[in-house]
């Protein structure tokens, strides 16, 4: 197993970080999708947040990841409860459908003639990450199948005389290069978050990257170390700000704030207000905020709206900047903090 | 070896200091681009490359349509029914791992199986989800891209290139220029022990990333290969300490092939010297920047500068300083990335390899060998649900073949047409044209991304006609160079004609079917050599329209003057091209009148 680069030690990229760690806090938010220049540390970010996220209660021995206390029949004993690391996993291109929703368990049917059921990559992310390097490039069928499932929540299995359907909740997570082909609208639906994120040019940033990834190559172990109190900081304020969600209400105003920003951009359906509301209250939470303040909106609108706006001609490629102009007229000033 | 030949000299002397680099460290550096024909000098540097790998190091050769589970490993059916377990095959990538894998014709290289190689260089090992096994294998290799290109634009796709350290070209060397010295495999031992203990001078970050800069590298990761470079450098040198004499050689090798601009202006300086914060804050996190380094911090002076630079832009390749060259002098930016054929291939979604669970019903093909790959494992839990093998006639075992196991050929989803705008962006069509046609490229392009077509587009203006966007499906690229389209200056038809022409031929042979959709007023007035005159411009226009027509190739011509124009008609007809006048024409008009035309082609409307 490779070293893992932590994730407090990657710098810059905060909107990318931002958006993960949203995920993380309330994964009702919805999926993530990176775009962008290649060497950006997009796929170094992901496998970071991996290691970062503090451990989740499930049923002892359960394949399918259930939580304690949800009535998991996979397994005899349903009533012990484990901490097990949640899962990050990881779809390849190349990886085949059997592997991805599950199969007849090869081992056991050549060597006892035995039928049973292997869990495939949906289970494994179930309550995790499922994570797609290069996901403009993925396969067309695997694609349906995974608009399927996130849709439902569940993955079916009818295969080989076996019938199975175990539940298959799962933040998605894609990174890609836009300039390799674009995203099937569809799927592009399903992320809740999109972010762009650029080579950064500053000189002193890239020296920072550089010198970083020198020190972390050469000798990873006192590398890690030296983040390992940055880590387990922001691992304490993500458990925090988990806490804190339910107790942050959903105000009229950040409600006819979002509303105003979708209509002002002009967003898809009603998905864009729902997932910039849960998406700044996450931010709120982080933050320790008791409220979601027109701030948090601020913050998150690029995020939770770019890839939902209409696509117009002559529009500009960048529709960040357009969902920013739009902040920046509905809540006026420039960056500044608006107090009402 | 000739004396009076210093450049070919330093090339091959470089080459053979590559290939030991490589050799020493291949997955720390990633690996080489080598671009060179095929032929003795490309050999003999291979097998010097070969000779100098470790007994337990393993090269590979990676077919160019080794399919998923050649590349990735998958089942292996024999070993696997002949024990009665699962056994899992290897891939390639995985074999190579500790050693090279060499890509012939890496150029060719589709984006699906870049993806899959690079993410293996990536993560140093394979993860294999296939035919119902999982396992991660250690795959630590180095790439040898043999890149064999004619044209700039042919090259290894860039997310590979991106990721390999050095970039190398044998041009212009010849069989008596290939002596190869007989003391490297020695100075490689030495330097494998050494190379554990070898660091770097904590100054050569800032300086790749600032020599970086001024040669308009935006890549980050041409830094951090260019330090390991160094290092290793280092070693084979007897050095544990990388420092400036290296950052040369690193600066040769990495840096100068990949500059997109010669350092005119004074480097940027470093502006306040040791104290390294990047000024972008960071959350939650503590910036300790090389606080705890263990290396003293030195400012780099700009005599380092000076030598890096000056190391770089002697290894700039001079077929690229040419156009560096040129486009300083017409301030032109750089065509936005020249892997037309890379990005051709890979947004093709769904790769030609493979094959999926599906019944052999509409129009499906069924994969006999698949099918029976599939059912093979299942054959004994068959037997036992049943009670006993089924038996034939003969006495013979059947196999039983189920619904369950029927497999489905995948076939490539083409790119089935290109079309083609040829803008007039002359002072004679008004700046709002552009805008529209600008407009009409973006809509079609939205479609296309369902019909998988794809758009180009070459706007003509002053004495010459820039492909400005080679043939793409992205959005993110159309509108990139759409938003930079300039207008103003002569009407070159006949240039303007003749890079269509091209293109479309071009498109055709790949079986491609172009259309050429040109929005002109027709009023040429800049001949094919770029000199002003209406009555010859007009001539070499209808001449080059000639052979457009004399290669069938479907074309509209839209004429955009204020009202019907007879020389844009007479062009029209002498193209073979549909007329079309359309004085007030909006994007949306224009991109129904393109779909029309497709129509009456091929017969098929946008799928809607």
């Amino acid at each position: 197993m490779p070293a893992i680069f932590p994730f407090s030690a990657i710098v810059g990229q905060d909107e990318m970080k931002l958006a993960l760690l949203i995920a993380a806090i309330d994964q009702s938010v919805g999926g993530v999708l990176v775009f962008g220049d290649r060497g950006t540390g997009k796929s170094t970010t992901v496998r970071a947040l991996a290691a970062l996220l503090p451990p989740m209660p499930v049923v002892a021995g359960c394949r399918f990841n259930c939580a304690p206390g949800t009535g998991c029949t996979h397994t005899p004993d349903a009533e012990t409860a484990a901490s097990a690391p949640v899962p990050v996993v990881d779809l390849p291109l190349g990886a085949t459908e059997d592997r991805v929703v599950g199969a007849l368990d090869l081992e056991r049917a050549l060597v006892h003639g035995q039928k049973a059921f292997e869990p495939g990559l949906l289970a494994r992310a179930h309550r995790g990450f499922l994570y797609i390097d290069e996901v403009n490039l993925l396969e067309d069928h695997l694609v349906d199948l995974l608009l399927d499932v996130a849709a439902s929540g569940e993955n079916v299995v009818e295969r080989e005389g076996l019938s199975i359907r175990h539940p298959a909740r799962f933040v998605l997570v894609g990174t890609g290069n836009p300039e390799e082909g674009e995203l099937r609208p569809q799927l592009l639906d399903r992320f809740g978050m999109s972010v762009e994120v650029r080579t950064p040019e500053d000189l002193k940033t890239r020296i920072e990257v550089v010198r970083r990834r020198d020190d972390f190559e050469r000798n990873s172990d006192a590398f890690i170390a030296r983040f390992a109190e940055d880590e387990d900081r922001l691992r304490s304020h993500i458990i925090a700000a988990r806490d804190r969600v339910p107790g942050i209400p959903t105000s009229d105003h950040a409600l006819e704030r979002a509303a105003q920003l979708c209509a002002d951009v002009g967003t898809d359906g009603l998905r864009g207000e729902l997932t910039l509301v849960r998406a700044a209250r996450a931010l709120a939470a982080l933050e320790g905020a008791p409220a979601i303040d027109d701030a948090h909106l601020r913050r998150v609108a690029p995020m939770a709206l770019r890839h939902r706006l209409r696509r117009t001609p002559l529009s500009s490629p960048d529709s960040g900047a357009r969902v920013e102009r739009a902040v920046a007229d509905l809540f006026g000033g420039s960056g500044e903090r608006l107090v009402i | 070896m000739s004396n009076d030949a210093p450049h070919t000299n330093a090339t091959w002397n470089d080459a053979c200091l590559a290939a030991a680099i490589v050799a020493i460290a291949p997955h720390a550096i990633g690996g080489i681009v080598l671009r060179a024909r095929s032929g003795p000098v490309r050999d003999v540097w291979l097998a010097h490359l070969k000779s100098l790998l470790s007994e337990t190091m393993p090269l590979r050769r990676v077919p160019l349509n080794a399919g998923d589970d050649r590349l990735l490993g998958g089942l292996d059916l024999s070993a696997t029914l002949a024990q009665g377990r699962p056994v899992a095959e290897r891939g390639l990538l995985a074999e190579a791992d500790g050693g090279l894998l060499v890509i012939p014709s890496a150029e060719r290289l589709d984006g699906g199986r870049t993806a899959r190689i690079v993410r293996t260089l990536d993560y140093g090992r394979v993860e294999m989800e296939r035919d119902g096994l999982s396992a991660k294998l250690p795959a630590r290799f180095g790439i040898i891209a043999l890149d064999e290109g004619v044209e700039p634009d042919e090259t290894v796709p860039t997310a590979l290139r991106d990721r390999l350290a050095i970039w190398l070209s044998l041009d212009g060397l010849s069989l008596r220029d290939t002596a190869i010295e007989p003391d490297w495999p020695s100075r490689l031992a030495a330097a494998r022990r050494l190379l554990p203990e070898t660091t770097a001078d904590a100054n050569l970050a800032t300086l790749f990333c600032e020599a970086g800069c001024a040669l308009g590298i935006n890549s980050i990761r041409a830094p951090i290969l260019a330090i390991a470079i160094a290092r290793i450098n280092a070693a084979l040198d007897g050095r544990t300490q990388a420092t400036t004499a290296d950052a040369e050689v690193a600066a040769r090798l990495v840096l100068g092939p990949r500059a997109t601009r010669l350092p005119t202006e004074a480097p940027p300086e470093n502006p306040d010297g040791p104290e390294d914060e990047p000024q972008q804050a960071q959350a939650p996190e503590t910036t300790d920047p090389g606080g705890e380094d263990t290396q003293p911090e030195q400012a780099i002076t700009p005599e380092d500068m000076e030598l890096v630079l000056a190391a770089a832009q002697a290894a700039i390749p001079n077929a690229v300083l040419a156009t560096l060259a040129e486009q300083k002098i017409t301030g032109r930016a750089p065509p936005s990335s020249g892997k037309v054929g890379a990005s051709q291939a890979s947004k093709l979604r769904g790769r030609p390899a493979g094959v999926r669970r599906g019944e052999p019903r509409n129009g499906n093909v069924l994969s006999l060998i698949e099918t029976l790959r599939a059912a093979a494992p299942m054959q004994l839990i068959r037997k036992r649900l049943r009670g006993g093998p089924q038996l034939l006639a003969d006495g013979r075992e059947r196999i039983e073949v189920r619904a369950d196991d029927f497999r489905i050929a995948r076939f490539k989803q083409k790119t089935t047409s290109t079309t083609i705008f040829v803008v007039d962006a002359s002072g004679s069509s008004a700046l709002h044209r552009l805008a529209e046609a600008k407009g009409a490229v973006e809509i079609i392009l939205s479609e296309c991304y369902v019909r998988r077509d794809s758009v180009a587009l070459i706007a003509f203006r002053g004495t010459t006609a820039d492909t400005l966007l080679p043939p793409t499906r992205s959005l993110t690229r159309a509108q990139r160079s759409l938003a930079g389209l300039p207008g103003g200056g002569g009407t070159p038809l006949a240039t303007a004609i003749d890079t269509a022409v091209q293109l479309a031929a071009a498109q055709k042979q790949k079986g491609i079917s172009p259309t050429v959709v040109m929005l002109t007023d027709g009023k040429a007035n800049i001949d094919r050599a770029g000199k002003p005159g209406r009555k010859t411009a007009m001539a070499d226009a209808l001449a080059v329209a000639e052979t457009m027509r004399a290669l069938g190739i479907n074309a509209l011509l839209i004429d955009t003057s204020p009202r019907r124009n007879a020389e844009a008609e007479q062009l029209a007809a002498g193209m073979g091209a549909r007329y079309l006048p359309l004085p007030h024409a909006d994007s949306t008009r224009l991109s129904q009148a393109v779909f029309a035309s497709r129509r009456d082609q091929d017969g098929s409307g946008p799928r809607n």
